[in-house]
């Protein structure tokens, strides 16, 4: 929500909240809130999978975002391909050939950032729910200004006054973009600002969920 | 290799992690290279020389090389050798389809119960519960489960289940509920006189001398879960008091 440099440093982010294990009926689930955006993650798996979409060698991974009011519309269906693209790659799904794992994510307010809210979430839902994943991811999103200056983490008003959107994903082994999604239009020096900062801030996120897990853990007897 | 684990045992550990090898740079030239070997238990894989950890929870060590990640968990996934509780729903041709809660239902031979031969058919109807052991579980073939031992008797395997309550629990509880001298059944068994059946999916089955008496005790296994033991010890100490 702060602005930041344009030479990357202070990379400033809303204030985190996550909470694990929170449904009963689901495998894993877990809330994650950025600012005022919050969203509820939910995973079912691995479970019986219809013989229409099985995968005979990895794990067939279904992504649901369901919005607050409303249908879910061609822009969901865009969301949950990126979601989804960035899950696969992470998750471990050859040890579970010819299962399904289902993620549904629930939009509980819409302030901004909602697409790295989405990856948050599904990350802490998967290392809830125990299952074997690769590396962790993490979402950023930068909104670049009218005048250029580069906004991390924005919300709502400011997403409507920036002339660009764009919203990565991050790996927590290498910091390697798994996933981009980009609105609007920027030029190429630009992008590489904004995938250095959203590195920057990936950081920042693998430490909280670092964090979060331990204090679940902390009550273990 | 084996330092970098041992220092992290009990830390709470992340998807990624990765432990390596210490690049033998500096062989000592008065200390002989020993093998080092590590045998890693769930959790934690083998990436070419690294041992890289998949899984999120507590890191446990036992002697004198086993290592795993402890991580809370609701969904089963066959390992072999376990024995778990499954549901029967369907039987066809010679194998019944049994219901274990993972990806796919298990199949059990007609065979494979004591004293069962082609003419002596086991009396196993659909709906019933069975405890049974894994004999083939891996993620690539349908996992198969029987009622015998290797020398082929029952050995506590079998149809049960008459009057008892069956529920689920998560796969951390019923660990922690079959350890040797563990505090929670050492509790229970002084309240009252019941039978368990603990499945490792997940599923426990109790039965007590009345039907009230099974809810309360598994409504205490179930909550037992989240408390710690004084809080446990406060819960079972007001129930065996308000009963009497």
């Amino acid at each position: 929500m702060e602005v930041c440099s344009s030479d990357g440093f202070n990379v400033t982010l809303r204030e985190f909240g996550c909470e694990q294990c929170l449904l009963s009926r689901p495998d894993g689930s877990s809330s994650f809130i950025q600012g005022d955006t919050s969203v509820l993650a939910a995973v079912y798996g691995p479970a019986e999978v219809k013989v229409s979409k099985e995968i005979y060698d990895r794990a067939t991974l279904e992504v649901v975002i369901q919005t607050k009011v409303g249908l879910p519309s061609v822009k969901e269906r865009s969301q949950e391909q990126c979601v989804r693209e960035t899950c696969e790659a992470s998750l471990l799904s050859s040890l579970h050939p010819r299962s399904s794992l289902t993620l549904i994510l629930q939009v509980l307010h819409n302030d901004g950032s909602l697409l790295s809210c989405f990856l948050n979430a599904a990350c802490m839902a998967f290392m809830d729910a125990g299952l074997p994943m690769s590396c962790l991811f993490c979402g950023v999103t930068c909104a670049i200004a009218r005048d250029g200056q580069v906004i991390t983490d924005p919300t709502a008003t400011q997403e409507k006054e920036s002339r660009a959107l764009l919203t990565f994903a991050i790996d927590s082994t290498e910091q390697k973009v798994l996933m981009s999604s980009t609105k609007g239009s920027f030029s190429v020096h630009e992008l590489q600002e904004c995938i250095a900062i959203s590195q920057m801030a990936s950081e920042k996120i693998f430490q909280f969920y670092r964090e979060s897990v331990q204090r679940r853990y902390s009550k273990t007897l | 290799m084996e330092s970098c684990l041992k220092v992290k045992v009990g830390a709470v550990l992340l998807p990624g992690d990765v432990f390596t090898f210490i690049k033998t740079d500096t062989i000592s030239l008065t200390e002989s290279l020993k093998d080092e070997k590590i045998i890693c238990g769930p959790g934690l894989r083998r990436n070419g020389d690294d041992v890289v950890v998949c899984k999120s929870g507590v890191l446990r060590h036992k002697n004198p090389n086993l290592y795993w990640v402890d991580s809370q968990q609701r969904r089963y996934v066959p390992v072999k050798g376990e024995s778990v509780i499954g549901i029967v729903t369907t039987k066809s041709g010679d194998v019944f389809k049994v219901d274990v809660g993972g990806s796919e239902q298990a199949s059990l031979s007609y065979l494979a119960f004591e004293g069962a031969t082609k003419r002596n058919r086991p009396n196993v109807q659909v709906g019933d519960l069975v405890y049974a052991q894994f004999l083939i579980a891996n993620k690539d073939m349908e996992p198969e489960l029987v009622c015998i031992d290797s020398s082929g008797r029952a050995n506590g395997l079998g149809v049960f289940g008459a009057g008892g309550l069956l529920f689920k629990g998560s796969l951390g509880l019923v660990r922690r509920l079959l350890t040797p001298q563990n505090e929670i059944l050492k509790d229970l068994e002084k309240l009252y006189p019941c039978e368990l059946v603990l499945g490792m999916n997940g599923r426990l089955w109790v039965r007590a001398a009345s039907v009230q008496k099974t809810l309360i005790v598994a409504n205490l296994l179930e909550s037992s879960e989240n408390m710690s033991a004084q809080q446990r010890r406060t819960l079972f100490k007001r129930v065996a008091d308000g009963n009497l």
